[in-house]
């Protein structure tokens, strides 16, 4: 085994964006919902746990502060939709937390870290269905890998990062891990 | 975690707390309009019941009908048992149909055991004669936890026929576990004579517990069991290890009063304190389908080994 490891990428791989460049992507993503629903009336953020559920606050946050709506923010956890539940043991669940007014009717904005082959979109759309009627469902998404093995895209995209399928991303928030990053690191050598 | 459950002591504590946490999670699951999730699609739950048992069974029932499993319910009335098979071969048949779970409840300690060597799938103890019974409690400790939160240092009287009690020893097995402190509440006779072993305190003074008890967990007076002359009298046994209203009343404020069902009203526990808003008697059981989600989810969900 030769050690492929350049110099830039330290041993938690190359950072790809750094705490401005999440807060710029975020602020961006805020004004984007805003224009595409005409000021988020009938907005729903729901994050897909854990890190997407962080940014859904985030975003809500951020879209009171431009526009004073206070958009209702929840979580909504896939694992008990995966298509892929039977290739490892069990899983802990994740929190689902759907805001009191419901989603029957409303524009839900699903929000998740890193956008890769599309199934844990696919399955968030499975949960959805058994939560409600939603008119419309958008995506919204901070790092988009690419890779998809889905018919699925992001509405908004926080920054494109072609990767390799042999790369990992990592996303760091200062909520669970005590940092804002986007790292991209090496796979093994294939 | 294992890939059975037999024995609520088989649990660490890590295990016990996962199960508790899955169960909070698929608790809202109860809350909505639609009760039901994919994520046991395809796979098969025997309910294999040899003893009568209908609030078991429908909980087992409706637990893996709302993960989407199939659910096959075998009783042994008016069965192949009654014709004399073994169990074993029972076994055996319902390995050839395909079963991924079974969920047993037998007459004989120790029936689940034996069943877990026979069968590929994973084996739930629904409580096998007078030996365990775990998901009553994990229920429990459910249950004890929504109420109270956090159990480590709770004190814990379970007040009754430990004897004959499955329910007391997983209970005592899995409390201890997550860190409570139990006191078994019993007359002398109804107490098992190996009860040293266990990691609880015993008393025989109900009236010297309560006060101190956070949780009091009155166990069903099994009159069917009775036949031995275990107290002179049910009315003797109602005044001396009875919840009544006087004892109710000193129970700490906060403390909660807990059945497995079903109950003597007026035996074992007064019928205005199974109906006062401190007893948990009507949660155990929406409690219960949850619980038995979670366990079956834990066990099936994931990749069969």
């Amino acid at each position: 085994m030769s050690d492929s490891r350049p110099d830039s990428r330290g041993p938690d791989g190359r950072a790809v964006l750094e705490a401005p460049d999440i807060h710029r992507a975020l602020t961006r993503i805020a004004h984007e919902i805003l224009e595409r629903t005409k000021g988020a009336g009938d907005v729903v953020l729901l994050g897909i746990p854990t890190r997407g559920a962080t940014l859904a606050t985030r975003l809500g946050e951020r879209i009171e502060q431009f526009e004073g709506v206070k958009t209702p923010v929840g979580s909504i956890d896939i694992t008990m939709y995966r298509d892929d539940l039977r290739l490892k043991p069990a899983r802990p669940l994740g929190r689902t937390e759907v805001p009191p007014d419901g989603i029957d009717g409303k524009i839900v904005v699903l929000v998740d870290d890193v956008l890769y082959s599309g199934r844990t979109v696919r399955a968030a759309l499975d949960a959805l269905n058994d939560l409600g009627r939603p008119t419309a469902v958008q995506l919204a998404i901070l790092v988009d890998r690419g890779h998809r093995e889905l018919p699925i895209r992001a509405d908004y995209v926080g920054k494109n990062l072609p990767t390799a399928k042999s790369e990992k991303v990592k996303v760091y928030l200062q909520e669970t891990d005590g940092r804002d990053a986007v790292l991209l690191m090496k796979g093994e050598a294939r | 975690m294992n890939r059975h459950l037999i024995s609520a002591g088989d649990l660490t504590k890590d295990d016990a707390l996962l199960i508790l946490d899955t169960a909070e999670e698929l608790a809202r699951v109860s809350e909505r309009s639609i009760k039901k999730l994919p994520t046991l699609r395809g796979r098969t739950v025997v309910n294999l019941f040899f003893e009568d048992s209908t609030r078991t069974r429908i909980s087992f029932e409706a637990a893996a009908k709302r993960l989407s499993a199939d659910v096959i319910n075998f009783s042994a009335k008016g069965s192949s048992v009654s014709k004399g098979e073994s169990l074993k071969d029972t076994a055996l048949t319902l390995e050839a149909m395909g079963a991924d779970a079974v969920v047993i409840r037998h007459s004989a300690s120790g029936a689940p055991h034996r069943l877990a060597n026979w069968v590929h799938g994973s084996v739930v103890n629904a409580g096998d004669g007078t030996h365990e019974h775990p998901t009553q409690a994990l229920l429990d400790a459910f249950s004890m936890r929504r109420r109270l939160g956090n159990l480590d240092g709770r004190k814990v009287a379970i007040v009754g026929d430990v004897l004959h009690s499955r329910v007391a020893r997983s209970n005592v097995l899995l409390l201890h576990t997550l860190g409570a402190e139990v006191t078994l509440v019993a007359p002398p006779t109804l107490v098992p004579v190996s009860i040293g072993t266990w990691p609880c305190e015993v008393s025989y003074d109900l009236d010297a517990v309560l006060p101190k008890a956070d949780v009091v967990m009155m166990l069903r007076v099994q009159k069917e069991r009775m036949n031995a002359a275990y107290f002179p009298s049910e009315r003797e046994y109602s005044r001396r290890y009875g919840l009544d209203r006087e004892r109710f009343a000193k129970m700490p404020e906060e403390a909660i009063v807990m059945h497995p069902g079903p109950m003597n009203r007026g035996m074992e526990i007064a019928a205005e304190v199974a109906d006062s808003a401190r007893s948990t008697i009507v949660e155990q059981v929406a409690n219960g389908v949850t619980i038995r989600m979670a366990v079956l989810y834990l066990l099936l969900g994931g990749e069969t080994a």
